[in-house]
């Protein structure tokens, strides 16, 4: 950025260069990542805060103790529990410069990320289809919003790995590809926290109600 | 402000990813402990076990509490010294506005539910 200050005396306006000097390319990347990781935190907080305060409003409709198959519930979370040490895996490898077995563990990472949307899917499928569908109570609304949300997310990751994973397979472990995969990794685990407060608050203490 | 970090920044040469100690043993770990973590609470709320619903949803509540912080370690790799610092302000600041979003929230509400009509006089009006 240059800038123009005071005037010589001849007139002539003085430049100075205010730029910083170079950084290598990708050094704020993680840290402005984790910053958006918080920024995505809020949004769950406010979906959190809406089901806290709706969760218990059924409008005389089906309540979490008659929707909610907990033996279900229980094979999905370990379905992204055990994505996230595969993906964990995928990490360790990419570091030891394996770039096949990389492939592998980012590819197992993504059946078992498929699974678990594959299952909620099921589910909500399910749900609907006893008409316990988004509109039928307050409760509802918000249980599709909250879990839908965290879908979603999880569909975008999918996403993400697939983009990954022919990244890698056309440039190889590059520095640019590793950053970008030690940020997918974080995008990944926090999700898989996200889903911890997913399966306590909305399937284990609805369920309790 | 951000000259300082600028500064900072300059003198830590050994900043690659900011996530150079991912180790077999720390991921193990972490998932070994999750697993247990999650476990517990599924198998008492399925089971029954402990005498009162109020006491379940502590415990169930306080299992969650571990396991994000066990998540954060092994997994997310959080540490205080980590970009200098800067992660975990944001983290504490971040966990700062969760907590006030969420008990306001709840706060607020169940407040206004407390003054609303009663369901049974609202039906006598009509």
């Amino acid at each position: 950025m240059t800038v123009a200050v005071n005037p010589s005396q001849t007139g002539e306006p003085v430049f100075y260069l205010a730029d910083e000097h170079p950084h290598p390319e990708g050094w704020s990347t993680s840290l402005g990542f984790w910053i958006y990781l918080m920024s995505d935190c809020l949004i769950f907080a406010i979906l959190f805060a809406t089901f806290g305060v709706l969760g218990g409003n059924y409008a005389a409709g089906p309540a979490p103790k008659d929707l909610f198959d907990l033996n279900l519930v229980a094979v999905n979370t370990s379905m992204l529990l055990l994505s996230s040490i595969t993906y964990g895996f995928a990490i360790l490898t990419m570091q030891q410069n394996k770039v096949a077995q990389t492939q592998i563990w980012l590819a197992i990472t993504g059946l078992f990320g498929l699974a678990f949307i594959g299952i909620e899917l099921t589910e909500f499928a399910h749900m609907i289809h006893e008409g316990a569908t988004p509109q039928r109570s307050a409760f509802l609304s918000a249980f599709f919003t909250l879990v839908g949300t965290h879908g979603l997310h999880v569909s975008c990751g999918l996403i993400w790995l697939v983009t990954l994973m022919v990244q890698v397979q056309k440039f190889g472990l590059i520095q640019a590809n590793r950053r970008r995969l030690m940020c997918l990794s974080m995008f990944w685990h926090f999700l898989d926290v996200v889903w911890i407060g997913v399966f306590t608050f909305v399937y284990l203490l609805g369920v309790l109600r | 402000m951000s000259t300082d970090t600028h500064a900072a920044h300059a003198d830590d040469h050994h900043h690659d990813d900011g996530h150079a100690h991912s180790t077999f043993s720390g991921y193990m770990l972490g998932f070994v402990l999750s697993v247990v973590l999650t476990a517990i609470p599924f198998w008492l709320v399925m089971s029954g076990t402990l005498p009162s619903k109020q006491i379940t949803a502590l415990v169930i509540m306080a299992f969650a509490v571990v396991q994000i912080v066990v998540h954060m370690i092994y997994f997310l790799h959080m540490s205080a010294k980590s970009e200098n610092g800067w992660t975990m302000m944001a983290l504490i600041f971040t966990i700062v506005m969760v907590v006030i979003a969420l008990s306001g929230s709840l706060w607020v509400m169940s407040h206004l539910n407390s003054n609303m009509m009663p369901m049974h006089q609202m039906s006598g009006m009509k």
